[in-house]
């Protein structure tokens, strides 16, 4: 029997849990010329910005054992272009569309916000809270409950009410659970985590460091282990939160290991460099893992390693651990 | 796609590779690359390595043959590759070289294994009827890809090398506004290292002529996604933009890519920190 894999991220369905990671599917169309990207639950955009911007220099990139470092800087066309060209291609092929902002001030990611409110075929909006607040000496947003919760109570209050608004969390914090209440309790209707906890590399050839950046952020399986964590943590805590989890997912297996920790959606990121037919390779191999495993539905899977130690027939307690 | 090694050999310093890949022959056209995994199914390897095309055969259903250097981890996994073993290969990927619609002469200059990427243009070149005249260069003689069949193929064929082992001593560039003043040429192909494309294009524009380029950015993707392999260009509108050199190249016209500012965000670039975001539209 095929399992359901539908899923909610607040009162929206995806007809499945597989998701891009922001900024890891640029436009969408580099995409599709390798599959079709309607079978996806949703695609993820790469950050919006109001401006255009150029990102930082070159070398952006390094490899590191089973991961990477990327320095990036939001590089993209700004909303205008996004919103004339990007969005509707998107819309037109009905693709479900989280919508991934980024800002360096809570004007900014609100203006952003309006600017979405009316525009057809936003699906989600997701908060890159892992910027610099230029209106506090670049002290990130995500590292700061209160900043964080500004930002999220800002944009949902001018996003359309039947738009979930997602928080996308870094791992860079003392305690994640106390950044993610601060932003349920301002309005986020999920959270999304992780995001990119920062690393450096040094060239030992060259003898400077590796990126043009010096830093950058570290993604891949590297920090699989770190991500479990804090689905795990924030799940445990507010386990009525849907969580899109991510985070050196490469594999069906590495997808369910998050969905056992609380994600009810999942979203490939640096997979898609290595092969860039990795979401339907994950999603064939999650279903085929939860058949195996006797599961009719994924909501069932969704934080099931919670249940007490004692509690070890699953389909006594499933529905119950179930968190949808 | 999952490809099978056909053959595996030695060329002078270089690998080369020969592997059972139909669905990238049958697409190539000169100047694609394809996008290789390495080190195994379960490998901490994770970004793709691009390798240009050197050669496509029919043979088996289509093969493709790239020519590699040992620079790291990656390529020292692929030259202990032997016949029979898999190959996770992406393409044909990346803007292949464009070719002149009438019969002009053609210099086309290597550097390095760069030199492997040309041999098909210089093919597709010949095919519509026009003269091809090559120009290769390397640090010694074991570097220079690529001589005997450049001499088999070419009009002419000029050689150079930094320490003199081999041709003229010193750098493509040195010898290039020679022969294109002696062939009269009208187009310039280049590929190799990045500040030789520099020089290359400096000497075409000083001649007035047409000059394609194929560069090799840092890659992590290879297919337009991760935002890597940015380079500036300047657009048919006069904005320079960071553009991605794996979808939107690696061919480029040469006056348009801002060598000198590689590796830096120009200031005057759409979406640069302080002004350049104020050129938005
Ligand atoms: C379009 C294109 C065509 C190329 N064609 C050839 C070719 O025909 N023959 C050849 O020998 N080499 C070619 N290269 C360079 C080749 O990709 C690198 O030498 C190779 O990726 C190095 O991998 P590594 O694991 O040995 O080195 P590492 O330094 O360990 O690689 C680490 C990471 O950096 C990337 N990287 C490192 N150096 C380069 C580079 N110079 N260019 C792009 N990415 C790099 C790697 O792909 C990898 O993701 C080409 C590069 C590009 C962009
Ligand atoms: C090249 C690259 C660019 C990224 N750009 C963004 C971005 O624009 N916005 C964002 O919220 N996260 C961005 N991320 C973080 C990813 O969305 C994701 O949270 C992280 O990489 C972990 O997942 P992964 O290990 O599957 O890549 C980026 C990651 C990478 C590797
Ligand atoms: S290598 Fe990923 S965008 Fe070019």
């Amino acid at each position: 029997m095929p399992v359901d894999m539908r899923t909610y991220l607040g009162h929206v369905e995806l007809v499945n849990p597989i998701t891009t990671a922001a900024g890891c599917a640029a436009s969408g169309s580099e995409l599709a010329q390798f599959f079709d990207l309607g079978r996806i639950g949703a695609l993820t955009t790469r950050s919006i910005t109001m401006a255009p911007r150029a990102g930082r220099p070159t070398p952006r990139m390094a490899e590191t054992p089973s991961g990477m470092l990327n320095a990036i800087g939001l590089q993209g066309p700004g909303v205008d272009a996004f919103l004339e060209r990007e969005l509707p291609w998107l819309d037109q092929r009905g693709v479900k569309t989280v919508v991934s902002v980024a800002g360096g001030t809570v004007a900014e990611y609100t203006a952003l916000a309006r600017r979405l409110t009316d525009a057809p075929g936003v699906g989600a909006v997701e908060v890159n809270l892992s910027c610099p607040n230029i209106e506090d000496r670049g002290r990130v947003f995500a590292r700061d409950g209160a900043a964080s919760a500004e930002v999220i109570a800002s944009v949902r209050s001018v996003m359309r009410y039947d738009v979930p608004v997602v928080a996308k969390l870094s791992p860079d914090v003392m305690d994640i659970v106390s950044v993610a209440r601060a932003c349920v309790d301002a309005g986020a209707d999920a959270l999304s985590m992780i995001n990119n906890p920062l690393g450096m590399s040094i060239d030992t050839e060259a003898m400077r460091p590796s990126l043009a950046a010096v830093t950058g952020g570290l993604s891949g399986p590297a920090i699989r282990p770190l991500a479990v964590r804090c689905v795990w943590q924030v799940h445990a805590a507010l386990p009525s939160v849907p969580i899109i989890g991510m985070g050196g997912v490469l594999t069906g297996q590495d997808a369910f290991e998050l969905i056992l920790a609380g994600a009810c959606v999942v979203a490939v990121g640096t997979a898609l460099f290595h092969d860039p037919y990795a979401c339907l390779r994950i999603l064939r191999e999650l279903e085929e893992l939860l058949a195996a495993r006797g599961f009719h539905r994924l909501a069932d899977a969704v934080g099931l390693a919670h249940r007490p130690p004692g509690a070890t027939t699953r389909h006594r307690i499933d529905l119950e651990e179930s968190s949808l | 796609m999952t490809g099978t090694v056909l053959t595996t050999r030695r060329v002078d310093a270089y690998h080369a590779l020969t592997v059972v890949a139909p669905g990238i022959a049958e697409r190539f056209r000169p100047g694609h690359f394809v996008g290789v995994a390495v080190g195994g199914a379960r490998t901490s390897m994770l970004t793709r390595r691009a390798f240009s095309v050197h050669d496509v055969k029919p043979d088996y259903g289509g093969t493709v043959e790239f020519v590699f250097t040992v620079r790291g981890p990656g390529t020292a996994w692929l030259a202990e590759r032997r016949a029979r073993d898999t190959l996770d290969l992406v393409g044909p990927l990346g803007r292949s070289f464009p070719l002149p619609r009438d019969p002009v002469t053609c210099v086309l200059v290597g550097g390095e294994y760069g030199s492997a990427t040309l041999f098909p243009v210089a093919d597709a070149l010949q095919q519509r009827g026009c003269r091809v005249d090559f120009v290769l260069g390397a640090v010694s003689a074991d570097r220079v890809f690529g001589a005997l069949r450049a001499r088999r193929m070419g009009e002419t064929t000029t050689l150079t090398t930094e320490d003199g082992s081999l041709g003229m001593r010193g750098r493509v560039t040195d010898v290039l506004p020679g022969v294109i003043a002696d062939v009269r040429a009208d187009a310039v192909y280049a590929c190799g290292p990045m500040p030789m494309l520099g020089g290359v294009t400096a000497v075409a524009v000083e001649f007035d002529i047409p000059v394609q380029v194929a560069v090799e950015e840092q890659m992590a993707c290879g297919v337009g996604v991760c935002m890597t392999c940015v380079l500036p260009v300047i657009g048919d509108d006069g904005v320079t933009r960071m553009v991605r050199s794996c979808v939107e190249g690696p061919v480029f016209r040469g006056e348009r890519v801002r060598f000198d500012d590689v590796g830096t965000i120009p200031f005057d670039a759409l979406g640069a920190p302080g002004g350049g975001t104020r050129n938005a539209g």
